[in-house]
């Protein structure tokens, strides 16, 4: 199924194109102590696991160049699955800790409540949250992103680049997080025309969070959206973003993906010719530099935010579709890094 | 007689365990895993006090799943919206519950019966649509769980009856006061949900309502013969209406241990996926009240044990693998053995025939 899209080979793609910034991304003076450390790193995914190309995945891509330069340091893995209860996530959470994983990487802020239990128990261990800033305790630490301004940017790109005045965004699942994506992405088309018209829509309610993962879905809204009159569309739907790609291939449209660069993905290889670009969440980033920090023995506690200024979010520009526009993305860029644009993280405001 | 029936009732679910554990052997074996050892882990892991006490919260839950969809089966009903119930009965407990201030048990109690008549009312439209337009439930049912789930985000948007604390990407109700919440019990260094008895009250009650009333006897009556039920007098229509809504009203009460115990709000974080794990538990547990709960609880062992599988280099997926060949084995083992008793009963049948013309003679 989908969940196989990035098999082994595929990580090492992506994880080639981004090791090098995950490196040179945290800017630590740590290196010594890093390329020395010894122990064990836990990561606990959300639903899928390390599968999952995207969010999930990132994670791991994150810590993998530490893992190739310390043959010491030992990974464990383990994920969420969606019958799972508060109390099972903190025992998974637990059970990780009493393996003797430290640091250890929780991926998703449905942990948010486990870990706020769990973290207490285990004070010597030092947890990293993906997605949350809600959990408070001196050995917990936040890597959160403004996914808005990340998203910002694509939706300039798609409003330059749009011929029609119609633009798309899809959603995988309808929650506040991604509510944050498709705000950043209607703030940014409407900056370039304020006459542009975005059609919105999302795959899943939650509880159901095959929205993340269902290219069929994916393929039928986006060509919804194309027949409608859009020539963009962006998906911040994880998996669900296949059928998007395929859809605008078809139909010789322009797609837009998101969290990595979803034009190096193997199973999108038929499609890079209509990916526009892709929103980039470094997810690896964040996780890289705390992992990174913490083995060095300078765990950082508190609420970590990535943005455009931090470099925790942008695009890509594979496939060169874009290089005629990115002199004036970058301008948006520096206004957002500068503080002179504020963007919604809302998208009814 | 009697004794034949506990009998068979308790070999053919062991013979299904046993020949799930010895398909799940090969598995492992082909993996090059020893699955002896696989065993010890999960049995060590899973008989771990503090795990024994999560396993047991979650057997409360998963038990009140397999006697919502138990009631279900004994009138031939096949209750597939058994998650949209729950949820329906978890938010709504949950919203209801924040919202007042009662002294402490009418609190919980109102949470209680909110919960079960939002459940009810929600299996009320498969159970009518099913008796006046002929409409199967397991098409309605499945329906309603998608819309269970959509207007249960509809509802708990920012600006309705939702909260996004600081920092949170969780949506959530608002907080269940003190009043509102039940107590928990330390038991081998764990917490037990106290929601724990109204399950066992639960079982019992389905127990006899099923046996000893006449309301039960109506409903097999109509589960065994739609036709013969009604013709001898027994509204069999309004039985299925009742015993939809009864099953939908169990349904409500599965989330309510944690709600109630735990996490005192309906959050995003709340599992899914109760539905299909109440029938096979119905099924495996014989839709009797105890055989249930084993089924229940053996179903929250093995997913408790699966993180720790892990760690074994075997993926955790063995134990769905596990659950699956139990269910399917445990179909196989009823046929079997329901055809043994049936050439018994031929047998006995045909001897007191002979013995019968003997006679005569």
């Amino acid at each position: 199924m989908q969940k196989k899209l990035l098999g082994r080979w595929g990580v090492f793609a992506v994880a080639a194109t981004l090791a090098a910034s995950v490196v040179t991304g945290c800017g630590s003076d740590s290196e010594d102590a890093a390329s020395t450390a010894e122990g064990t790193i836990g990561i606990a995914y959300s639903l899928g696991g390390r599968d999952v190309p995207g969010f999930n995945q990132l994670a791991y891509i994150g810590v993998e160049p530490l893992l190739a330069e310390n043959p010491n340091l030992e990974l464990i893995e383990s994920q969420d699955n969606p019958t799972a209860t508060d109390d099972q996530r903190a025992e998974r959470l637990r059970l990780m800790a009493q393996k003797g994983a430290n640091p250890i990487v929780v991926v998703g802020f449905t942990y948010a409540a486990a870990l706020g239990k769990v973290a207490p128990e285990f004070p010597d261990t030092t947890w990293g949250i993906v997605d949350d800033s809600s959990v408070t305790a001196p050995n917990v630490h936040s890597i959160v992103f403004k996914e808005e301004e990340g998203s910002y940017l694509v939706g300039v790109a798609a409003a330059l680049k749009s011929t029609s005045g119609n633009v798309g965004f899809i959603g995988g699942v309808n929650t506040p997080l991604i509510a944050k994506f498709e705000a950043g992405f209607i703030a940014g088309a409407k900056a370039v025309n304020a006459k542009i018209k975005v059609q919105s829509t999302y795959i899943s309610n939650f509880p159901d969070f095959s929205g993340f993962n269902d290219p069929a879905k994916g393929y039928e809204a986006a060509k919804g959206m194309f027949e409608n009159g859009a020539d963009v569309v962006y998906a911040a739907a994880g998996g669900t973003g296949t059928g998007l790609h395929k859809a605008a291939s078809e139909l010789k449209k322009w797609s837009i993906g998101v969290d990595a660069d979803e034009a190096t993905y193997p199973a999108h290889a038929d499609y890079v010719s209509t990916i526009l670009t892709s929103m980039l969440k470094r997810v690896d980033v964040g996780v890289g530099a705390f992992v990174k920090d913490a083995l060095a023995g300078n765990p950082t506690a508190g609420v970590k935010t990535w943005g455009v200024a931090e470099g925790g979010v942008g695009y890509t520009t594979t496939g060169g579709y874009i290089d005629d526009i990115t002199s004036k993305i970058d301008e948006y860029s520096a206004k957002i890094a500068s503080g002179e644009v504020v963007v919604p993280t809302d998208p009814k405001a | 007689m009697k004794k034949d029936r506990i009998f068979w009732g308790t070999v053919a679910p062991l013979a299904a365990v046993v020949s799930s554990l010895l398909l799940v052997s090969i598995i492992l074996i082909l993996r090059g895993a020893n699955p002896i050892e696989i065993f010890q882990v999960m049995i060590s892991y899973g008989f771990d006090p503090r795990n024994l006490v999560s396993e047991l919260n979650q057997t409360v839950a998963y038990y009140l799943a397999g006697v919502a969809a138990a009631i279900g089966f004994k009138m031939l009903l096949f209750n597939i919206g058994i998650d949209g119930q729950y949820r329906m009965g978890a938010f709504f407990g949950a919203v209801v519950g924040a919202a007042v201030s009662l002294p402490p048990v009418l609190h919980v109690l109102l949470i209680i019966i909110t919960a079960m008549l939002a459940g009810g009312l929600w299996a009320a439209i498969a159970g009518y649509l099913k008796v006046r337009r002929g409409v199967s439930e397991v098409i309605s049912n499945i329906m309603l769980n998608f819309i269970a789930a959509a207007i249960i985000a509809f509802l708990l948007g920012e600006e309705l009856l939702g909260i996004l604390p600081e920092g949170s990407q969780n949506v959530q109700t608002r907080p269940i006061p003190l009043s509102g919440q039940m107590p928990t019990f330390k038991m081998f260094n764990g917490e037990v949900y106290s929601f724990l008895f109204v399950a066992i009250f639960v079982g019992i009650a389905y127990w006899i309502m099923l046996n000893k009333t006449v309301f039960g006897f109506n409903l097999r009556a109509t589960g065994l013969s739609f036709r013969a039920a009604r013709s001898s007098g027994v509204n069999a229509p309004g039985m299925i209406f009742i015993t939809t809504v009864l099953s939908g009203a169990i349904a409500g009460l599965v989330g309510l241990g944690t709600l109630l115990s735990d996490t005192h709000s309906y959050s995003m974080a709340f599992p899914s996926g109760f539905a299909f794990t109440g029938l096979s538990l119905a099924l495996l547990g014989r839709n009797h009240p105890v055989g249930i709960f084993f089924a229940a609880f053996l179903w929250s062992f093995l997913e408790r044990a699966a993180p720790v599988l892990e760690y074994e280099g075997v993926p955790p997926e063995i134990v769905i693998v596990m659950q699956g060949t139990i269910v399917l084995s445990i179909v196989i083992a009823y046929e079997v053995v329901a055809r043994i008793n049936l050439r018994q009963q031929q047998r006995a049948v045909g001897k007191a025939n002979v013995d019968l013309v003997k006679e005569s003679k």
